[in-house]
């Protein structure tokens, strides 16, 4: 099997988001980057998929040069090779087209990604991409089996989830418990090192979208405290004064 | 031109987010057609008239009784052509926000999902959508003249404008290939509230010491008609199911009301929570993290407020 894994480049959960040019761009200035955590589980399972089947594990990302040490990464962790669509990744489907061009040349079997980015958190990337592709795409996935050209997945809806089958080629957007995140060891680290990292160029896209500005929300006010013998007053506070009772 | 909003479902009732999409669509102007897929009570159809819908199309095929998401974005893309609709408004959900991402797709639409805000036409069509997991918010114009928008909850208010819609049956061609994917069976809690969709919320975190405690946040939680949640580590262990996991790799809620007891505030649980409306902690630690997120804090044991907190609610009311 061929597996495509599809990986953004994000600030890490802890880092608290700022921006310049009066609010148009990221300030990335002490932020650290990660593996999306959605798409560090999709990485997970599919290196487990390559242990117990002998497929082989293609990352993609469309980034500009500093998400190399990401796909690095991705590398140690135990991908085969890794392909860099040189673009700054503006939206969703801008994303999604460069990630289906490749898909389409490379005839991959199974496209794993996260089930969002945790910087844009549109959950839209597996959806154009099957879509483009005409194939299905399935998210949120929490479990995932492949049986020769079937799929087996449980996919999460409120309240619960449901079992869901489909035949390859397919599209899942990923979430835990799918796989544990995997730590790269001394020697896929070592090995990342030569493993090949194809670059590429974007291909041009109009995605009907345009930034205009960020936004931060406001500070929050200051928290009212309140004694636990006296669980009365929250009880009076959420009513009158919060009013959301 | 009319507004499509597709609507969703659940045990037979549309669900509270559907009819803020319908409202939404009615406060940008409307007119309003709702489209509602495979089995739902035809009264319930007929009073999404009262949030703005004038027209609804119900596409009753049993086949579409199961959300696969494929077919449900080729009928919806299909139903925005018929109706000459250019714009899909639907509510964000596990099903919505993939269907949505398709229908933009197949139809060259500009898409934006987790919509807080009515959008803003003083020039373009600008959109605030939340992004970095709550930590801020984009204004992107969405330059095409289709458009697809999937909206967070509180994105619109809830207002009764209207009366009773008109329900016709829909009845486009289903083709095979959007049916390869196969729903062989479906695991779900009835009768809760559901979380994503909860105006209330209490959760509880490790310092509720295993689940055999949990009686306690359930009984708070019927106290104040709340969705249950959890944190992480709380699902992890499994002492709750992965569906109640609020955060940054798990549900974000946005209610009312947020409780959170024994949870100690890490930013990732904070991503799923900070835009709740208020927000209160109870924690034994004062130094705990999540006080500085709240708009209400109680210092104390989790085993001592809680029975204290809930009979004080119940002779409130
Ligand atoms: C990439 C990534 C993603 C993550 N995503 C999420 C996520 O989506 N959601 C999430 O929740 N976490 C997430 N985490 C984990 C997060 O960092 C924290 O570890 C987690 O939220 C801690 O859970 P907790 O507050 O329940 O437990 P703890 O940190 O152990 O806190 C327990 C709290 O309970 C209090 N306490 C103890 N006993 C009592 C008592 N008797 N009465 C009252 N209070 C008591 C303690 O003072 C303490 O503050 C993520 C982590 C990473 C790295
Ligand atoms: N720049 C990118 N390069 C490669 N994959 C990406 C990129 N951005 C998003 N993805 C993948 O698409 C998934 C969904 O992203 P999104 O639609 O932005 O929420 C992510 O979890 C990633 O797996």
């Amino acid at each position: 099997m061929k597996i495509l894994v599809c990986i953004s480049h994000v600030p890490d959960t802890t880092s608290k988001i700022n921006f310049t040019e009066n609010n148009t761009k990221f300030d990335p200035s002490g932020v650290q980057f990660i593996i999306g955590p959605y798409d560090d589980y999709a990485l997970a399972r599919a290196i487990e998929l390559k242990e117990s089947t002998g497929s082989t594990v293609t990352v993609i990302n469309v980034g500009t040069a500093e998400t190399e040490p990401t796909i690095r990464k991705a590398l140690a962790i135990g991908a085969d090779d890794a392909i860099r669509v040189n673009a700054d990744p503006v939206d969703s489907f801008f994303v999604a087209a460069q990630i289906a061009e490749h898909a389409k040349a490379g005839g991959y079997d199974l496209i794993l990604m996260g089930r969002e980015s945790i910087d844009y958190n549109s959950g839209a990337v597996h959806g154009i991409v099957g879509e483009m592709l005409g194939i299905p795409s399935v998210s949120p996935v929490m479990k995932l089996e492949v049986d020769g050209t079937k799929v087996k997945m449980a996919r999460e809806i409120e309240g619960g989830k449901e079992y869901v089958e489909a035949n390859l080629p397919l599209v899942a957007g990923c979430q835990e418990p799918i796989a544990e995140w995997k730590i790269p060891n001394m020697r896929g680290i070592m090995s990342a090192k030569t493993k090949p990292l194809k670059v590429v160029d974007a291909k041009a896209v109009d995605s009907g979208i345009k930034l205009q500005k960020f936004e931060l929300p406001p500070p929050k006010g200051a928290v009212k405290m309140i004694s636990a013998d006296n669980v009365g007053e929250l009880v009076t506070l959420l009513k009158n004064e919060a009013k959301v009772l | 031109m009319a507004i499509l909003v597709f609507v969703e479902a659940a045990e037979g009732k549309i669900k509270g987010n559907s009819l803020e999409a319908v409202a939404y669509a009615k406060a940008m102007g409307g007119p309003v057609t709702a489209i509602a897929l495979g089995a739902v009570d035809k009264a319930e159809l007929e009073a999404l008239g009262k949030y703005g819908a004038e027209k609804v199309l119900h596409a009753k095929d049993a086949k579409l009784d199961q959300g696969i998401i494929q077919a449900y974005a080729s009928v919806l893309s299909k139903a925005l052509e018929d109706e000459k609709a250019d714009i899909l408004v639907l509510a964000n959900s596990s099903l919505g926000t993939p269907v949505a991402a398709r229908v933009a797709a197949k139809t060259g639409a500009a898409l934006a999902s987790n919509v807080v805000d009515l959008p803003n036409t003083a020039s373009g069509f600008v959109v605030k959508k939340s992004i970095y997991t709550g930590k801020a918010f984009a204004h992107i114009e969405l330059k095409s003249q289709k458009k697809v928008i999937a909206i967070r909850k509180n994105a619109a208010e809830l207002k009764e404008v209207g009366g009773t819609a008109t329900v016709t049956d829909y009845n486009p061609s289903l083709s095979d290939a959007d049916f390869v994917t196969k729903i062989t069976s479906t695991e779900k809690a009835t009768g809760e509230i559901l979380l994503p969709e909860a105006n209330i919320v209490v959760s509880g975190g490790r310092g509720m010491k295993g689940p055999e405690h949990w009686g306690l946040i359930e009984d708070l939680a019927k106290t104040l008609h709340a969705a249950t949640g959890c944190s992480k580590p709380v699902s992890d262990m499994g002492w709750r199911p992965h569906h109640e996991h609020v955060g940054q790799t798990g549900v974000k809620v946005s209610p009312q009301l947020y409780v959170a007891v024994g949870i100690s505030g890490a930013i990732q649980h904070l991503a799923g929570v900070n835009s709740s409306k208020c927000i209160v902690v109870i924690n034994k630690d004062a130094d705990a993290p999540f006080f500085k997120a709240a708009d209400y804090g109680i210092v104390g044991d989790a085993f001592d407020v809680l029975p204290k907190l809930n009979e004080a609610l119940k002779g409130a009311k």
